[in-house]
């Protein structure tokens, strides 16, 4: 039988709705419906599988119901952020402005107001897509995922979350709850830079930088690369190799070729070849780090 | 089939409901509101934006039963009888509207885009209504629109 699956105008396939209102409920209903249950929080990504039949789930758990998903709060030394916040109140949330700029940065070049109103912070890290623009600042600000599952919480580093295109950390009956972020430095600059087809597209690339100064040379830098790799991904070996260094333009010229380093095609480029990816990312550090120098300066005002 | 109640322009209605129902196809085929528009089905056109919760969304990405106890709100909330509204009456007079198949969503997403900035730059405006294409009026007369009504 043919079947039309470019026809997005009805969502085709059948399935029973769950909207739980705990962790604990939901967690139940992933244990009990396995692989046939999908998480529903904004809808932008999953609803669209749907119409497209990419995927058919029997079960949609709703999980926007469950109230310690959703908001951002400060405790003692780090920033929480539940998974099912939408991009919309993380970018309006007073706590982001003023201690995660970075985040805020991202978070508000994303898509349109009406995706970032449906879409979830958490929706964009589990679907683990290379190019997701919340996940490479939260990368580079050293962010935390707080996991929830049959057996109880764990937490994790944030760069050990991704493990390939589309592939999380996340077991089969576990579900990301919230991340933790440390809050920005007062003395740090940072900058997110992205290039898409249009402004309202998906990043072709996207880059986030931490940078802080002692005198003329770098004390701490933090980099990471979005889409140029199987996973967002964090470039250790350029952050260590500036450490302690003055930014000249030589060291600035050695250190994009380390990144170009990190640039490891997939099978299927989507949107721009290898090569765009790498002379782009080069031009994007240095903007980045420009960027953030700049802001170390305002701040110092 | 699931009961879901909320609130329609202004009225409590309750619906029963299959779970795969989309908002977009409730309004349109239920209800015969045609005001609100299908285009690309996908997020990335604007044509079936509506607002849930005074927010716009897209209602083709939105499961009726996803809006359970909330607040929707679509164009033909708008008009009092005859008497339309000042976003509406601001698109009439600065020809904003060509073939008019975009602009349902245009005029809900610049209704939220006025009620939280009651004076936008032309920067701004762009900015937040990007999420909408039209294909028509080169987007001048929507700009030029938009600044009427927030003088109004």
């Amino acid at each position: 039988m043919y079947v039309n699956k470019q026809n997005t105008h009805i969502m085709p396939s059948q399935f029973e709705y769950h909207a739980p209102t705990s962790l604990e409920s939901a967690v139940e209903l992933l244990s009990k419906y396995g692989e046939k249950a999908s998480l529903l929080a904004g809808g932008t990504d999953l609803l669209i599988q749907m119409k497209q039949r990419l995927i058919e789930p029997k079960h949609v758990i709703n999980i926007k119901k469950i109230k310690e998903m959703i908001g951002v709060e400060e405790n003692e030394d780090k920033i929480r952020i539940g998974a099912a916040t939408s991009f919309r109140t993380i970018e309006r949330s007073k706590i982001v402005q003023a201690k995660l700029p970075l985040l805020h940065e991202a978070v508000t070049s994303i898509g349109s107001v009406q995706i970032r109103n449906m879409a979830t912070i958490g929706g964009n890290l589990c679907n683990a897509n290379p190019c997701a623009d919340s996940a490479t600042p939260l990368l580079a600000l050293d962010s935390e995922a707080r996991i929830f599952g049959p057996e109880g919480a764990r937490t994790i580093p944030l760069e050990k979350f991704f493990l390939g295109p589309l592939k999380t950390a996340l077991g089969p009956s576990e579900m990301l709850v919230e991340v933790l972020v440390p809050p920005l430095a007062e003395d740090a600059g940072t900058s997110f830079q992205k290039i898409g087809w249009t402004s309202f597209d998906i990043s072709t690339i996207n880059m986030a930088v931490v940078l802080r100064m002692e005198g003329e040379a770098v004390n701490d830098c933090r980099i990471a690369l979005g889409a140029c790799a199987p996973t967002p991904i964090r470039l250790h070996s350029v952050e260590d190799f500036l450490k302690g260094k003055p930014l000249t333009s030589e060291v600035l010229e050695e250190a994009k070729n380390i990144l170009s380093e990190h640039i490891t095609p997939r099978k299927r480029w989507r949107r721009a070849p290898a090569g765009y990816r790498r002379a782009t990312s080069r031009a994007m550090f240095r903007d980045a780090l420009e960027t953030a120098i700049k802001r170390i300066e305002r701040r110092r005002e | 089939m699931m009961n879901v109640e909320f609130t329609l322009n202004g009225i409590i209605r309750r619906f029963d409901v299959e779970p795969n129902q989309l908002l977009l196809n409730l309004l349109r085929e239920n209800l015969y509101m045609t005001g609100t528009k299908y285009g690309c089905g996908i997020g990335e056109c604007g044509a079936c934006t509506v607002l849930v919760d005074g927010e716009p969304v897209l209602s083709c990405l939105t499961l009726v039963v996803d809006v359970d106890g909330r607040n929707v709100e679509t164009i033909e909330g708008l008009a009092e009888g005859d008497d339309l509204d000042v976003i509406q009456q601001a698109y009439l007079e600065e020809g904003a509207v060509q073939c008019g198949f975009c602009t349902p969503g245009f005029i809900m997403t610049t209704k939220a885009l006025l009620k939280e900035n009651p004076n936008p730059t032309e920067e701004e405006i762009r900015e937040y209504l990007k999420g909408n294409y039209c294909r028509c009026t080169g987007y001048v007369n929507i700009i030029k629109a938009v600044k009427k009504a927030a003088e109004k």
